[in-house]
């Protein structure tokens, strides 16, 4: 059942990818409103299937690749309605509706769910990391997506092309702040995520190995993202600056979320 | 759909056509009451503007002597203004109502007082009965299109200037404007009108800075702003968010060093600079820098025509939109026309049948259910049958121009007259609640 739940989800989120493939052409009022809607009920099958996952196997734990996909979508998401309440904006959906779309497909088209062999799966202490990482994550591809907006608009301001600046991207200092807001609220996040990994570490194995491949990569990724905000906040950095900052650290965080695959203590098999 | 028009607008007409035959608020009501006691006019209405006179009126048989109407009332010969009049029918006056009241034939496409203008005219004409339900169908549904034309088209959207599209482009660069600062640099006309929409649209303080200082001081007095000395220029244009200039210095005043340096200072917060100065006063190159934008006179007045050009194209989406809502009015009309009377035919002939049934029962004797049935399946058949044609007819009828002509023609073979009164009376019993 929680598949199928989790395949509505897509079907509902599908509507958003066309949103955003539209919206690079022309903008539709009509279609970002369904975009919307749809993206709420997405949301909404996505939280059942995920109850669902975590009924049956009666722990708060997302033991599976599948399941910890869909629940950052779902985050995502989260986010991105957060920021649609403060600016009245769908535009950041043009960045966030597809991998949405892509993490919930992914999720929900895989074959057989792949288990965690960590003994630690158990604890409550792993949810939290889970929980908190993800939602550093999402928090950077939202301000990425943002630095991505920002560099279109920025372009047609610069090139003065009066059809494009009128269209119905947000402001450049809307767009800005959305980027650096949800910069801020994933710091503390992913600081925290990263601190209850360890201390699921500790428990689990006794020691923290510094030199396993997942844990220096996400100390690494950590700092990048220390030194982007900071970059950020001392300088002002937007544009397309703030952009190549915002790609940096997210193509950290991708390779720290890579390392599942080398790692010896934090892996996933099947 | 005897609906006629004539007018006189800004396009068909110089002003000294229609001031002969414009007419005051004060008495529009008495004309009003004169144009439907002319013969062949049954409501009636005038709008009257600076830009356009025009006379409305529902028709008893679609062509009535409306330039008469206009000889007698205004005391003019037609015949020296026949190259400055049009006049609509039916479908065509349907659709010149939605337009003008849509703002499409306005001088400034989209505009919002004409709306205003025809409501009143309106309420006028209806005070004094002189709109009644036809009329009053007309220009509610020209309102609802109005109203559509509005949300759904881009026509009535801000309006098109130099300052307006610098504040539009200020607002796409820093969303509100609230708290945002402006320097005024040279202190000409047209800076101070944008200052002026900056203000309207919340800016914060505005700086001036000008080489005759006294003129810095008096205009800043204007906007209860501060003077910044010629000689500090460079010093405090980077506690400006939006720098206007305008002098009439034959270089440029601001280049690419002192943008960067500004920058700097405001820690990368973007900087719009808006150089309506011919020479420029901003170096192009200034543009180039990170986060700083620059809009000279040609790029604001290409904006500005850019925006025309969208308005053009939201116009003809407009007209597809009123194209639509006169078919559906015209449909709409029609139907209402001919629907009532088909009801009343169908009533008055049952109740035939049943008085008849009533009568001949007596003769019958006791009759089983099923020769009940029977008698009830016969007589019903032979008025169906008789009557299909006829119906119809009246439908097919409804399409045509003299539809009302086949109806009356029904109603008066049928003696339906009694019934249409009835319907008539709770129409208007509608409308009175409505109000």
């Amino acid at each position: 059942m929680s598949l199928l739940w989790l395949r509505v989800a897509v079907g509902c989120y599908a509507v958003g990818l066309i949103y955003a493939l539209v919206a690079l052409s022309r903008t539709s009022e009509l279609l970002g409103r369904l975009a919307l809607h749809a993206a709420y009920l997405g949301m909404v099958f996505q939280f059942v299937s995920l109850s669902e996952a975590v009924g049956a196997s009666g722990q708060l734990t997302l033991a599976s690749v599948h399941n910890s996909v869909s629940l950052l979508a779902f985050i995502i998401m989260a986010f991105f309605m957060l920021a649609y309440g403060i600016y009245k904006t769908t535009s950041p959906g043009i960045i966030v509706f597809p991998v949405v779309f892509l993490l919930t497909f992914i999720a929900a088209t895989g074959q057989q769910p792949i288990l965690f062999t960590s003994p630690g799966v158990r604890t409550s202490w792993l949810f939290v990391h889970i929980a908190l990482i993800f939602t550093g994550y999402a928090a950077l591809i939202l301000s990425f997506g943002a630095s991505l907006l920002y560099l279109v608009q920025e372009r047609s301001l610069k090139m003065k092309k009066a059809s494009e600046i009128f269209s119905r991207l947000p402001a450049l200092e809307t767009i800005d702040e959305i980027g650096y807001r949800s910069l801020l609220i994933g710091f503390p996040f992913m600081t925290l995520g990263l601190i209850a990994g360890i201390v699921v570490a500790e428990t689990t194995y006794g020691r923290v190995n510094f030199l396993d491949p997942k844990v220096t990569l996400s100390v690494l990724m950590w700092a990048v993202y220390l030194i982007m905000l900071y970059t950020r906040w001392s300088s002002g950095w937007r544009g397309r600056r703030a952009a190549y900052l915002a790609a940096g650290t997210f193509a950290a965080a991708i390779v720290a979320w890579a390392a599942n695959y080398f790692s010896s203590i934090h892996r996933f098999v099947s | 759909m005897n609906f006629q028009l004539i007018g006189v607008n800004h396009k068909t007409a110089p002003v000294e056509v229609r001031e002969r035959l414009a007419l005051p608020e004060s008495r529009l009501p008495e004309a009003c009451k004169k144009l439907i006691e002319h013969p062949g006019i049954e409501e009636g209405m005038i709008l009257s503007t600076c830009n356009r006179v025009e006379l409305l009126a529902k028709t008893k048989n679609g062509s009535a002597d409306l330039r008469g109407f206009i000889r007698n009332y205004f005391q003019v010969d037609p015949a020296d203004f026949d190259q400055h009049f049009y006049e609509y029918r039916s479908n065509d006056a349907v659709r010149h109502v939605f337009r003008v009241t849509s703002s499409l034939d306005s001088m400034v496409v989209g505009e919002p007082q004409i709306l205003g203008q025809v409501k009143e005219a309106y309420a006028l004409a209806r005070a004094v009965g002189a709109v009644q339900s036809q009329l009053d169908s007309l220009l509610t549904r020209a309102f609802a299109v109005a109203k559509r034309v509005r949300s759904e088209t881009a026509v009535g959207s801000s309006s098109v200037s130099i300052a307006s599209v610098a504040v539009e482009l200020a607002k796409k660069i820093f969303g509100s404007l609230h708290g945002k600062h402006v320097l005024l640099v040279g202190a000409g006309k047209m800076s101070e009108l944008a200052a002026r929409h900056l203000l309207a649209h919340g800016a914060g303080t505005i700086f001036v800075s000008n080489r005759t200082y006294d003129r810095a001081v008096s205009l800043a007095a204007k906007f209860n702003g501060e003077v910044v000395p010629f000689d500090k220029l460079y010093d405090s244009s980077d506690r400006a968010d939006i720098v206007i200039t305008s002098t009439g210095a034959p270089h440029a005043i601001f280049r690419r060093e002192h943008a960067e340096r500004f920058l700097a200072r405001r820690r990368n917060r973007p900087m719009f600079f808006i150089d309506i100065a011919v020479p420029r006063d901003v170096d192009a190159d200034v543009n180039k820098v990170d986060g700083v934008f620059v809009y000279d006179i040609d790029d604001l007045q290409q904006a500005v025509a850019a925006h025309v050009a969208d308005r053009k194209k939201e116009a003809e989406r407009a007209e597809a939109i009123i194209a639509s809502e006169v078919e559906r009015f015209q449909s709409r009309l029609q139907s209402l026309d001919v629907v009532p009377t088909i009801v009343s035919l169908q009533d008055h002939l049952e109740t035939i049948r049943q008085a008849e049934i009533d009568r001949v029962r007596g003769r019958l004797g006791t009759l089983d259910p099923e020769q009940e049935l029977a008698i009830d399946a016969l007589t019903k058949g032979i008025i169906n049958k008789i009557m299909h044609t006829p119906i119809t007819t009246l439908k097919v009828a409804a399409r045509d121009p003299e539809a009302t002509t086949v109806i009356d023609l029904v109603r008066r073979l049928f003696n339906l007259q009694d019934r249409k009164g009835q319907t008539k009376s709770t129409a208007a019993g509608d409308q009175g609640a409505k109000r």
